[in-house]
């Protein structure tokens, strides 16, 4: 089968997976914002997607996308680790031009996995999973309040969310010019899209989280002082 | 005014393919700015020689950029710290009194050492060999202007063509892959009317060899581009993506 048996076949299913993964990305940090915008409306969201079919056909495919993109990352690494040889070079330096994300995929992919289990921990286990269960759900707004103000929660987050970013903006236009969708004329057009869309992304995500700690922390001590 | 320096060079000795390599430390004296990277090897091989001992074997051949024989991996680049040279063209200049040299052979599972600083490249003869060219029935020679040829592709196509396989790019790679030489070699006969007819069989054919040698997955971290000595566009290894999985998918 040409998608495992082939370096581009690999790649092919790499960049499709990752790029519905950043799609999943937009679309979740899409419903985030409404948190900030209106509460109710927010748990609103939450009750409609909860653990209805569709909620769960989405997760499945989520978790199934997920888990191809850490096995092939995985198998890439070590294809490609092997195929430099036994014997490392004693001198060698970045050319420029060459993205430092672009070196340290690995890396920030480990990173964004262990975000992405403290999140599951965090938030799915309270919310869908105990729906599965057949339990009551956790109210969605008043555990993003919880969670965020406590300083413990909000750096891991942070750091998650500067990993991400660094990821995708390698990873969206890499995906791109694996499909084939790049020539001299677009290829820095592509680098210029993926820093914008990381950028959304990530900006979208922060927003709801520094505006949670802020008000769980700050405003609450100002208010008491005032 | 010739200008002259004082180096001190780190250089890879390796005995044979299996034998255990090392670094040997050697002082050179009063290298003229204007001589060629190979031309001080030269010189330092000539002392050696005067003084009895083995001189070191590195790869060369034209000494003018065109061939792809020459290689060295020279602190931290392939063909050194100037850009689109290769190691031939590459002069003394570039370096300043005092500096210390590091010299390395190609590093890439495919690409295993010969002696020294020597890499056995035929690797990348064996993807050629795989399908880059053209077949085609030797009879009489067509008419040149025969089939027209756009000014765009034709000089797209040409920057292909100007790959001398000489494996920076597989050197470069933190992922040990030849992508960009085989990117080069498939686009400057896709790009072309003549090459177009074998196309999808050309690009399965050379990139399974490439797969098969050992090389690597590409990440597009894009060293590979950055130091090619000819300046081979990265956008070559979109082609080669595009071509490969179009060719998949009507399969
Ligand atoms: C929300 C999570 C993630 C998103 C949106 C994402 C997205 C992407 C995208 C778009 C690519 C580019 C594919 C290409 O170059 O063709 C990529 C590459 C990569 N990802 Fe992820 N990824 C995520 C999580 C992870 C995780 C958890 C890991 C590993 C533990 C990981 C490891 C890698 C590696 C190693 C590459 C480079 C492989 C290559 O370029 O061939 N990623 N990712
Ligand atoms: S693509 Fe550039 S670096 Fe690679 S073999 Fe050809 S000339 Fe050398
Ligand atoms: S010796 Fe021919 S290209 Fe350098």
């Amino acid at each position: 089968m040409w998608l495992f048996n082939s370096s581009v076949g690999r790649k092919f299913v790499m960049s499709i997976t990752g790029a519905c993964l950043a799609l999943f990305l937009l679309f979740h940090a899409t419903m985030n914002l409404v948190a900030i915008i209106s509460e109710d409306g927010y748990n609103m969201i939450c009750e409609f997607l909860g653990a209805n079919w569709y909620a769960l056909v989405g997760t499945l495919g989520l978790a199934f996308l997920a888990v191809v993109h850490i096995l092939y990352a995985f198998v890439l690494s070590i294809i490609n680790y092997r195929a430099r040889g036994k014997e490392r070079y004693a001198v060698s330096s970045r050319a420029n031009n060459v993205e430092w994300s672009s070196m340290n995929m690995l890396v920030l992919g480990f990173i964004i996995l262990a975000g992405i289990v403290l999140h599951l921990c965090n938030f799915w286990a309270k919310m869908q999973l105990v729906e599965i269960l057949g339990q009551e759900p956790a109210n969605g707004v008043e555990l993003i309040k919880y969670t965020f103000a406590q300083w413990y929660f909000f750096v891991p987050y942070l750091l998650w969310f500067v990993a991400l970013w660094y990821h995708l903006t390698h990873g969206i236009w890499s995906a791109m010019q694996t499909l084939g969708w790049s020539n001299n004329i677009w290829l820095p057009r592509i680098k210029c899209i993926s820093n914008i869309i990381a950028t959304i992304i990530v900006l979208m995500f922060l927003v709801v989280l520094v505006y949670y700690f802020v008000a769980g922390n700050c405003c609450a001590a100002t208010c008491a002082a005032i | 005014m010739d200008k002259t320096i004082n180096i001190t060079l780190k250089v890879w000795r390796q005995a044979g393919p299996k034998a255990k390599g090392h670094f040997e430390t050697y002082k050179l004296n009063n290298i003229s700015t204007d001589s060629s990277f190979l031309e001080m090897l030269d010189v330092l091989n000539e002392q050696l020689i005067s003084e009895k001992k083995e001189p070191v074997v590195f790869d060369h051949d034209c000494r003018e950029g065109i061939c792809g024989m020459c290689s060295l991996y020279i602190n931290g680049h392939p063909h050194g710290p100037d850009s689109a040279v290769t190691t031939c063209q590459l002069h003394m200049r570039r370096f300043h009194d005092g500096e210390t040299i590091t010299v390395e052979p190609w590093r890439s599972n495919a690409f295993p050492v010969i002696k020294d600083l020597m890499v056995d490249r035929r690797a990348y003869d064996k993807i050629m060999q795989a399908g880059g060219f053209v077949s085609v029935n030797t009879g009489g020679v067509p008419d040149a202007n025969a089939i027209p040829i756009s000014k765009k592709n034709a000089d797209e196509a040409m920057d292909n063509a100007s790959c001398i396989g000489c494996g920076a790019c597989a050197a470069a790679c933190k992922n040990g892959s030849a992508m960009l030489f085989v990117a080069a070699k498939v686009s400057q006969l896709a790009l072309l009317p003549q090459g177009k007819v074998e196309a999808a069989s050309r690009v399965k054919a050379m990139l399974g060899k490439m797969d098969e040698l050992g090389f690597g997955n590409c990440t597009n971290t894009g060293a590979c581009a950055a130091e090619c000595p000819k300046c081979v566009p990265l956008s070559a290894i979109a082609r080669l993506n595009r071509e490969f999985i179009c060719a998949k998918f009507k399969d």
